[in-house]
């Protein structure tokens, strides 16, 4: 058995989610020729906020729960740096975005926590939640407004020029899917090589036996939400840099949240997948949906399509485990 | 001396007293909804009147069906998140096929989605294992998308609130609500249904132990696939029900229910990993969301604060109860 086709086998799902992506872009090429760099850094400055929508909800539901709150706290995460940052300098901004930033790993916690304490399952707890941080970013902002200081615009739209790549490689790759790439990597790659990153995984696939080896459950939790919590702020930024304004009110993304995610091939239950396939997920649901727009589907029909692609794929995928647990 | 004996009296008290609620669940639902409405009374005194009432319980009326569905579902572990867009849809497609139909093929339209919706739900739950929040999920996307196309075939037809829907919706008779008409039949058949009947108890045990189940011989995708039916129907009508409440058809018109319906169910004692739970429950909580709102819209605080506060009361009874009842 050669290194290749091990690497396919042990990640198949995700091997066949980037073979997806690939057929999806040849379609996308077939049907408008004309699509290029521009269309590509359109597509990943779509995906931005839904690839850290997506980042969020993996841990939790890696950890054997769920986040349901995390749309709510982006709108909060949102406001609240669009408000500090208006009539503020570059300097700044700066202190601002780690601010929000550390607010989210704290909002996030206080999710965990609150679950650990109480003993009340996940879902509800975060259902409660996302009422709270949306009641909170309507305290914080009653109506779209604040504003985005201009380095942090400038870093979600253009491309990227790497020293000693040419330029006409370098336009084909667009800031902010290298900003979501490199913000979420350095956080997740050292994080799941770690103790931390195993606990996660362990207390998700069998928290009973996590708990009989030693794993600290509740701080693990908590550590899960609390990422939730980051990723989401990092969302919440990237919304505000790419409006330029805060708004309070939550958009789509918690659902497309745990569709990407369950797409991605981590199980809900826990214990399984990681964070490249929710990833290629956001991207195939977002491409979906430009592809049905160049075809000049009516976007309403474009809706029903990806809800038929979505179940479909997740009817698949549950097919294929059952066939693999029978065999 | 005397300190002695007053820990001696009340430690068996204070045990008999979770005995007793762990066994009545309802009881404290009960007290703390009499709570909510002494505590409603006392801030604004006098609003507690014939007319309040027959408010309250008109508004609470679609609320708790959907959070029937919700317990339904929970009962096997499950959840239905599309009762939402169902609920919408029933109520859109009624009040505009009202127009150029006969009332009877204008519900029987208004309750296919229902039922296909259900019936889809209910084979990607049952047959294909896709997890109930995500199935639901979809065909939930599905019904929006759906709907918006729809909507534009109808534009030119024109929509109208069927009066039957109207007198159901908000006529009251000696002052006791139309709705009730229909609710209290509903109630006792979905109560009869889960006490009475083998698909009830059926529902219960896939919740309780779902291997045990299938292994004594139970057609786990046929429980599912019946389940998920019933509870897009029970969304379909509430749908009808409650756009003759509202009088005013919108693509989102119950939409901002189903959070709620998820809360309502979860505060009225089912537990959302199934086996445990119960309508008369789901009742009392959808009840108590109600008189909650109300009172937080007395208080007359920023919405935001609402929001806060009806999340945060939903997370400590929930917690308060999980407590209470908790079998130690």
């Amino acid at each position: 058995m050669n290194l290749p086709s091990a690497i396919i086998r042990r990640h198949g799902w995700v091997f066949s989610l980037f073979v997806l992506l690939a057929l999806l872009l040849v379609a996308t090429w077939v049907i408008q020729p004309r699509y290029g760099a521009d269309g590509i850094g359109s597509l990943a400055r779509a995906a931005l906020p839904f690839a850290f929508a997506a980042a969020a909800q993996a841990p939790p539901v890696i950890a054997g729960g769920v986040d349901l709150s995390i749309a709510s706290l982006m709108a909060l995460t949102s406001v609240t740096a669009a408000r500090l940052m208006e009539g503020a300098s570059d300097e700044a901004s700066v202190l601002i975005v780690a601010f929000v930033l550390i607010l989210g790993l704290a909002l996030g916690a206080l999710n965990g926590l609150l679950i650990v304490i109480t003993r009340v399952p996940d879902i509800v707890v975060t259902l409660a939640m996302l009422f709270v941080w949306e009641g909170a970013a309507l305290l914080v902002l009653n109506a779209p407004g604040g504003a985005a200081a201009g380095w942090l615009k400038a870093l979600v739209v253009g491309t990227v020029g790497f020293p000693g790549v040419p330029a006409t490689i370098s336009d084909w790759i667009p800031k902010a899917l290298v900003l979501a790439l490199v913000c979420i990597g350095v956080i997740w790659i050292p994080l799941i090589r770690s103790r931390l990153g195993l606990s996660i995984y362990a207390i998700g696939s069998n928290s009973l036996a996590a708990l009989r080896s030693g794993v600290a459950v509740d701080l693990t939790r908590i550590a899960a939400y609390g990422l939730a919590g980051l990723f989401s702020a990092m969302g919440g930024v990237v919304l505000t840099a790419s409006t330029g304004i805060g708004a309070p009110i939550p958009g789509p993304y918690l659902l497309a949240s745990v569709a990407a995610v369950v797409l991605g091939g981590v199980a809900l239950g826990g214990g399984r997948g990681g964070m490249v396939g929710p990833l290629v997920a956001v991207f195939i649901l977002r491409l979906v949906r430009s592809d049905l727009t160049l075809l000049s589907v009516d976007p309403n029909v474009a809706t029903i399509v990806e809800g038929t692609i979505m179940v479909i794929v997740v009817m698949l995928g549950a097919l294929f485990a059952m066939r693999a647990r029978a065999a | 001396m005397s300190q002695v004996t007053y820990t001696a009296l009340t430690a068996p008290l204070g045990g008999r007293v979770r005995r007793f609620m762990r066994d009545h669940p309802l009881v404290p639902l009960a007290i703390l909804l009499i709570v909510l409405i002494f505590v409603l009374q006392m801030l604004r005194p006098g609003i507690i009147n014939e007319r309040w009432l027959a408010n309250t319980i008109k508004f609470a009326i679609p609320l708790a069906i959907l959070a029937g569905c919700q317990t339904l579902t929970m009962l096997t572990g499950g959840i239905d998140l599309s009762v939402g867009v169902v609920a919408t849809m029933s109520a859109f497609i009624m009040v505009t096929q009202i127009t150029i139909h006969h009332p009877v093929i204008a519900v029987a339209a208004a309750l296919l989605p229902p039922l296909l919706i259900g019936a889809a739900n209910g084979i990607g739950v049952g047959v294909f294992r896709v997890h109930p929040l995500i199935m639901t999920l979809g065909t939930s996307l599905i019904g929006t998308g759906i709907l918006q196309v729809y909507q534009r075939t109808v534009i030119a037809t024109g929509s109208a609130i069927p009066s039957f829907l109207a007198w159901l919706g908000t006529g009251l008779t000696h002052s006791v609500p139309n709705a009730l008409a229909l609710f209290v039949p509903l109630t006792a058949l979905i109560i009869f249904m889960l006490r009475g009947t083998g698909f009830g108890r059926l529902l219960y045990a896939v919740g309780d132990n779902e291997q045990a189940t299938r292994i004594s011989g139970v057609l786990y995708w046929q429980v599912i696939l019946a389940l998920y039916v019933v509870s897009g129907l029970l969304a379909g009508v509430t749908g009808l029900l409650y756009v003759g409440l509202i009088k005013v058809p919108s693509l989102s018109l119950a939409v901002p229910l189903l959070l709620p319906s998820v809360a309502a169910a979860v505060i009225g004692g089912t537990s959302i990993f199934g086996g445990r739970g119960g309508f008369a429950g789901t009742i009392l909580g959808t009840l108590i969301l109600t008189v909650l709102t109300t009172l937080l819209t007395v208080l007359q605080l920023p919405e935001g604060f609402r929001r806060i506060l009806f999340g945060l009361i939903v997370l400590a009874v929930t917690a308060a109860y999980t407590r209470i009842t908790r079998e130690t």
